[in-house]
This record gives structure tokens, sequence and C-alpha cells, in this order.
């Protein structure tokens, strides 16, 4: 067996395999308001992470996200709890005093808290919180940045932009920076906007600059020299791109909504991922260029994978069986454990068992010493 | 290999030709230096080789540059990719990708060059240009000359038969610079490559190159020659070859070395003589001091219990690598940056940046110099009379952007004079500037000391500090390590020594000014002594 066929054989995991891993987990966590598996995918999301993360600097991107989620149930629930009134439920927790407003607006502010309303607001919170985490965990375990290397070449023009533009944005942080400085020492506040004008006037400047520059050096390094322009291969990429790109949406939209309205949903993902793929091979054709060292797509990936997707389809499984589990019927009573789901959303956790572990960063000679 | 036939090239709205008629043949495996005045046709020069001239630029091009038997008038830059390598001046701005292996590939994959073959090359471009621990790292954490050999690397995988660089030194210290020039030799020398590279600082490449191209500028015609030939003639030298015409020596020497070995009877001769002080001549009242500064990010000090003060009519240099906490320094001493703890005591203080243009957002210059009596409540013309006392005929209606880059950084300094700082800082104020630009500041920088300012200039600029340093500042990680009159700090120490010192040691000369004076008084009091 070749070695990145082995689980244990330490190398980076391709970013592709953790994107669609973290999507089947938000894809469950999309289908249910059950807080017992919500909790369950923020956790595998967590252990997955801690368990395979490297040192590269997004890698600490999971802790950002885990706090904007934290933050979005807070705010979830502040809202209700100001706004919900005594709409629903009759679990009265406490009172808050009401701000009269008038019957027509149809809004009321303070008044009864009730048991509820609080806990079905947690639970919509929490879906949202658990999908924040998949997200986190997929942008800390395969960075976007990583994941644009491997746009397809009918793409890769788009692909370049994003990363000029992702390195483009810290630099122009670090000129405005730079400038307001410049300004600070120059003084003479006049006003607010005044100011603005004459910060934007030099860090335009510089942006073009720089953009000029780095057009200059990408042209006299050989970009765009292998691209065949044939205008009619062009039209036909993109057309079945975008069409391709619309059933996808289509698609995505159809399941997730679960309204199913025959081929809203399955049929038209298919048929967008079919056309997406048809114009990504076509486009691809046109170009020559080659590509350095891609992460090998092996058996590791296909497992973390396929765990990923086993808690998409377990979840989806039950929610056709037994809805009951998952969209509760009564937020007041201690939420049923969904076994089929749980079990699903469990495997997923073997990519923290099942993917390479991370090579070490160079260790001086002694550390190899003592090793031997 | 490099062939131009008759070139003249014609900016579109352009009166004048920026190079006219110029004829040039470079053959195989030579290293050459093309120098000349800012503005003076260098960079065209040297992006007409590529195609940059006129495909990217626009403008008109005459005449024939054939490089490795392609015409640039049928081949586009992106179709010499694989001919002409070309480093522009600032690395940071050319990087596409975001880290060391990537970037050195990225040329390769744009050419379709095969998986196996890339792996090959960006292996063996990593041991030649010595970057191989650095490999995965990002290129926004290299050091400057770190990010300068990438560059260089970043376009030699692609096997180009000429490389092009455009001041490749100018924004390193002196360390960096160094790293990348023997990067360089050991590309001519091992591989038969052929370099040709614009560069300000003389000093630092001549000893290195096969041949010099003089570019005059205002379409005189450009010479090229023997390094010590073109050099004998040029209003522009490094310090050895300045010496070398004092002592009226033939050929002149290049190298320090050489310049030792010829100047043993000169050091005789001056070894009765001593040397001027190069102390300022009236100390005031402090206009300026820290003591005990620690500065920086939490749990990071930049600045490390820092004490200084400095008198009014005093230039001192602060001195350091990249890094060593010179620009938090002066930012602290203007309150950009809050000291942790210390104290700074300073009362009028101005600063000018290192990128001096950032002060400057006018759409005239007049503007600006109106904008700058307002900002600063003197009087109306009170900036424009002190920019035409610093760089006399600006004109007003030009844009600041279009200026060169002394006249902008005279601009700048009138802005900040205006507001009548008595501590006057400059962070890197010879950055791009040109042999003459730097010739000005050094009259301003004693005009302004003699006036009564205090000055502080941060800089790598050897060659300067000993022209306008009483008092040099060494800082390294964060302290200082040495603190006193320039002679003494930097005759001694082999970075931070100017050529003229390295010639003359252990005699404290520093420049070839007070050289040539010595040499004129001793010469009269020689004559004097045989007319009796």
């Amino acid at each position: 067996m070749r070695p990145h066929h082995l689980v244990t054989h330490p190398r980076a995991l391709h970013p592709g395999a953790w994107w669609l891993w973290a999507i089947g987990l938000a894809a469950a966590a999309s289908r249910t308001m059950n807080p017992v598996p919500l909790l369950l995918i923020m956790a595998v999301s967590w252990f997955v992470v801690s368990a395979r993360r490297g040192d590269t600097p997004w890698a600490s991107s999971y802790a950002l996200f885990f706090k904007l989620a934290l933050f979005v149930i807070v705010i979830h629930l502040v809202f209700q709890t100001l706004l919900s009134g005594n709409s629903q439920g009759l679990t009265v927790l406490f009172t808050l005093p009401e701000l009269p407003l008038p019957e027509s607006t149809g809004l009321q502010v303070g008044g009864e808290v009730t048991l509820e309303a609080l806990l079905s607001a947690l639970y919509v919170a929490l879906q949202l919180a658990a999908i924040f985490c998949c997200i986190g965990a997929a942008n800390a375990l395969g960075s976007a940045r990583q994941l644009l290397r491997y746009v397809p070449a009918a793409l890769y023009e788009i692909g370049v932009a994003c990363i000029i533009a992702l390195t483009f944005a810290p630099q122009l942080a670090t000129d405005a920076r730079r400038v307001r400085d410049a300004a600070r020492l120059r003084g003479g506040s006049t006003g607010r906007i005044r100011r603005f004008g004459r910060l934007a006037m030099p860090m335009l400047e510089g942006a073009l600059e720089r953009s000029v520059d780095l057009a200059a050096a990408m042209d006299s390094r050989g970009y765009g020299r292998t691209t065949v322009s044939d205008p009619r291969s062009r039209r036909i990429t993109s057309a079945l791109v975008i069409t391709g790109m619309l059933g996808v949406c289509l698609g995505v939209y159809g399941i997730l909504s679960g309204t199913e309205s025959g081929w809203m949903g399955l049929p038209a993902l298919l048929v967008g991922c079919v056309l997406g793929i048809a114009g990504l091979v076509v486009g691809g054709r046109r170009t020559g260029r080659t590509r350095y060292r891609p992460d090998p797509w092996a058996l590791p990936e296909l497992l973390v994978v396929a765990s990923g997707l086993t808690a998409a389809v377990l979840t989806f499984w039950q929610m056709r069986t037994d809805p009951t589990t998952l969209v509760l019927a009564s937020v007041n009573d201690v939420p049923p454990v969904p076994v089929l789901a749980c079990v699903g959303i469990l495997v997923a956790v073997l990519p923290a068992f099942l993917a390479p572990p991370l090579p070490r960063p160079e260790s001086p000679a002694r550390d190899l010493e003592v090793a031997a | 290999m490099i062939r131009f036939e008759h070139v003249s090239v014609t900016y579109s709205g352009a009166s004048a030709p920026t190079l006219s008629d110029v004829e040039l043949h470079v053959p195989e495996g030579e290293m050459v230096l093309v120098m000349g005045r800012t503005g003076s046709g260098k960079s065209t020069l040297l992006r007409a080789i590529n195609g940059l001239v006129p495909h990217f630029s626009g403008g008109t091009l005459r005449g024939r540059v054939v490089v490795d038997g392609r015409d640039t008038a049928t081949h586009r830059p992106r179709d010499l990719a694989d001919v002409v390598g070309f480093v522009g001046q600032d690395p940071l701005a050319g990087f596409v990708t975001d880290n060391v292996e990537d970037e050195l590939a990225y040329g390769m994959e744009s050419l379709g060059i095969s998986p196996s073959t890339m792996r090959k090359r960006v292996e063996e471009t990593l041991d030649l240009l010595g970057l191989a621990d650095l490999r995965g790292r990002p290129l926004a954490q290299l050091s400057g000359g770190q990010q300068q050999r990438v560059a260089i690397g970043a376009v030699l995988t692609t096997h180009p038969k000429v490389l092009v660089l455009d001041e490749p030194t100018s924004a390193l210290d002196p360390l960096g610079a160094e790293d990348v020039l023997a990067t360089l030799q050991r590309l001519v020398h091992d591989l038969g490559m052929t370099v040709v590279l614009a560069e300000h600082r003389l000093e630092r490449v001549v000893q290195y190159v096969d041949r010099i191209v003089h570019v005059p500028g205002n379409g005189e015609p450009v010479e090229a020659g023997d390094p010590a030939a073109v050099l004998a003639t040029t209003p522009i030298a490094p310090p050895v070859v300045q010496l070398g015409r004092a002592a009226g020596w033939s050929p002149l020497p290049l190298t320090v070395r050489n310049a030792r070995r010829r100047s043993v009877e000169l050091r005789a001769r001056l070894a009765d003589v001593r040397p001027p002080e190069h102390r300022a001549t009236a100390l005031g009242a402090p206009v300026g001091s820290v003591k005990d500064l620690v500065a920086g990010y939490p749990r990071r000090p930049v600045i490390k219990g820092v004490t200084i003060s400095v008198a009014a009519g005093e230039i001192v240099a602060l001195m350091g690598r990249n890094g060593a906490g010179k620009s938090t320094l002066l930012r602290t001493f203007v309150g950009l940056h809050k000291p942790t703890s210390g104290r700074v005591k300073v009362d009028e203080v101005g600063l000018v940046p290192q990128v001096p243009a950032d002060l400057l957002y006018a759409a005239t210059v007049a503007d600006e110099c109106s904008l700058a009596d307002r900002d600063a409540g003197a009087t109306k013309g009170a900036t424009r009379a002190l920019l035409d006392r610093l760089a006399p005929g600006i004109p007003d209606e030009q844009h600041p952007r279009d200026l060169s880059e002394g006249q902008k950084l005279s601009v700048a300094l009138a802005i900040v004079l205006v507001s009548e700082p008595k501590l006057l800082l400059l962070d890197e104020p010879t950055r791009g500037l040109d042999y003459v630009a730097k010739q000005q500041l050094i009259t301003i920088l004693h005009q302004l000391a003699d006036a009564g300012h205090g000055v502080v200039f941060a800089t790598h600029d050897v060659e300067l500090v000993a022209e306008v340093a009483s008092r040099v500042v060494v800082l390294a990680d964060g302290e200082t390590v040495a603190d006193g009159a320039a002679p003494d700090v930097v005759v001694s120490s082999p970075a931070f020594a100017p050529q003229v010192a390295k010639v003359m040691a252990p005699q404290p000369w520093l420049t070839v000014h007070d050289v040539a004076a010595a040499l004129s008084s001793t010469n009269g009091a020689l004559a004097g002594t045989t007319h009796e």
C-alpha cells in the first residue's frame, strides 16, 4: 500500500475532505432542533479539531467561531426575553416591566417571560451555533485559503483573484495604520469627513500602485501564457457552470428546507452537479497550467468524507422515519434521544483517529537522538 | 545575450524621450550595473529587457531589443518568462501566493512545466538560495533579505538565462543586502547567468560587477564600460573611488581591499594629522529625552529600558538591524506609541515617516503648503518659504506624487518643520534617494543643527552617518549597545564602519571630504617648507 493511503502516515489531509466532512455535519445540524444531537455535533467538531489541527495561523479560527456561536445564543436569548411577551407557553418564569406600545404595532416589549419561549429560542440558537462550530472546524482544519489552491482549472482566474484579495486585506490594514499615523503627525483635525478624504487618497493611491506592481510581476512570470483563448469554449464553460450552480443551489435549498417538492430537492442537485462538473471539465481543458505538489486524495480523505456524510444521511433517515425525535412536539419535555442520528453524529468523530496525524514541525536534532 | 539597437522610449504624454538612441550589448555571463539619477531612465532600461516597456507601460519604443534571439516587439513579457527573470524593487508587492514553496512554483505552474520537474527545481532552488529552512513559512513573516531571496528564487525556477533586478537592496539593512548580493554573485559565477541590476548604493555593488552602464538622463547618450573607467568621470561614485580620485590613484580602486593596499603611503602621510572630530559645534539645552523607556506590545517589549537625551544642535544617528526598535523609539518620541513604562520628555517634536509621501495628500504642491500652514497655525506662505529654502524650484502646480523621492522628502520636511519642532526625527530618510538628493539632505541637516534643532534619524546608511552624524546610538534587541561620538562608535565596528574608515584604519577618518581637506593642507605645508 502506498504511504498516503495509510491513516497513520503523517501528512496534511486534503482541505476539501475536511470541508465535505464539515458540510455533512452542518447538514445534520440543519435538520434538528433537538438539543441532544446539536450539543453532540458541537462536541464532535471540537474533539476532532483539537485532535487534528496544526500550528498554522488559521488553526485558531475554531475558537473564534465558537465565541461567535456563544454570542449568537446570548443575543437570541436576550431578544427573546425582551420581546416575547406571553405569546407562547404557560409556565411563567418571571415578569419584566412592560413598555407601553400601541396595540397596532403588534410588538410587546417586556412582560411575562415563559419557559417555553426561552427554551425554543435556546434550541433555535443552538442549531445556528452548531452550524457555526462546523464551519469553524472546517476553517481550522483546512483553511479557505488552502482550499483555493484546488479551485478547478476553469475557475483559475477567480481563484487567483480570491487569493490576492486575501493577501491584500491585511496589507491594506497595515497601509491604513501607517497613513493614519502620518496624518496624526501632521495634526490639524478638521472634521471627520475631511479627515477621511485625506486618509483615503494616499491609501487608494498606494493600493493602486501595488496592484499595478503585482500585475507587472505576474505578467513577467508568465501568467496567462498557456491559456488558449477560444471565445466559444469559454462561453460554453460559463453557461454550463452557471446553470450547474443554479441547479446546485436549488437542490441544496430544496433538501435543507425539507419541502421536498418533487424536482426541487435531490434531482435538481444531481442535474446541477452534472452540469457544473461538465463545465469545469470543458473549461479545464483549455489551460496548459500544471499544479505543484497537490495534496493526494486517498483512502483517509474518503474515510473522512464518508464519516461526515454518514452523520447527514442517518439524520435525514431519522427525519423520515421518526421526525418527532428531531423536531420536538413540546419543548418543556426532556428531549428524547434520536438513536439513529446520534449514532451517525458519533461516526463523524472518527476523523479524529482516521485522518492522518500532522507531521511534527522540525525538531532539533537533540529530540531525534532521544527518540532513537 | 541582450542587445539594444538604437532604442528610444517615449512615454505617452511626455515631451521628450526617456531613453534616446541606446546602443548596448550585454554578453552572456556578465554582471552589469545600471546607474544613474532617479528619473534618468534606469528602470525604463531594465523594464525594456523583458518587454514590460512598452507592452505593460504603454508608450513608444523605437529600435529593437533582442534577448536571447527573441525580439520584445513580438514577444510579450509572459512569452519571455522562461528567458528573463524580472525582480521588482519591493518583493512583497510581487508575491502572488502566501508561502515560500508555492511562490517558487508559481512561475513554473504558469508555464505548464511537468509536476516532477517542478518538484525537482523547487528543491534545487531552495538549496541554491539557502531557503530550505523557510520552505513552509508564510512570506509576510520573512525578513526583508529573505523576501528578496525568495523573489529571486521565484524567477529562477523557470531557468531564465537573464536576471534583471531593480534596486534589489535599497530597502535592506547592510546584512540583508550582503546576503542578496552574495546570492547574485553565486548565480553569475557558478551558473554563468547574465545579471543586470540597478542600484543607488554603489558602494555595495561596484566590487561585484563586470561592467557599468551609466544612464545620465535628459536624453544624453548612455555610456557603458569597465567599472573603474566609467567611475573615473561620473558625478556619482562610491567613497573608495572618491578617495582614489582625491589621492590621485590610477586605476581607481573599487574595493576596500584594493584601496587599503594602495593607501600605505597616504596613511603614512596623514599619520600626524588629527582627523576632524565630527562633534556638534555648539550643544544647546536638551530638546528631548527618554528615560528607562519600555515600549512595544504586551509581553513583547520592543524597547527594553533605553535612556537617551538629545541636545539642541546635535545630529544623532540611530542604527541597528531591522526590528531592533529604531522606528518604535522614534514613534514613542512623538507619542504615536504609548510607552509601557519609563518617561518621555519632549516639547515640540516632528517626525518624517519612513514613507514621506504618506504626509502628502493635496492635489498640488501649493495646496499642500497652504494646508500645512493652516494645520500648524503658521503665517501664510511659511511652508512655501521653507520649501524654497530646502529645495528651490519645485513648481507650485505639480502633483506631490509626481515629484522625485528627494523632492517628496523636501516637501514632507517643510510640512513638519513649519510647526517649528525643536526636535526633528527622521525614519530612514535616504530610502530611495539618489546621490544628489542625499547630498542635499546632508546640507539641510547641517543647516537645521546649526539653527538649533536637535535631529535624530534612524538609518542603515553608514556613509550618511559618516557624513552627518555627531553622535551615534546603536540599538540591538531593544537595548542601547553603543552611544557616543560618531568616530568612536563607527570606526571600530565591522558592520557600521564607512568605507573610508575601513581603508584608513586605525586612523579615525570618516569621509573623503575630511581626507581631501587634510591632504590639501599637508600639501600646502609641504610646499611651504620646500620653498623656504
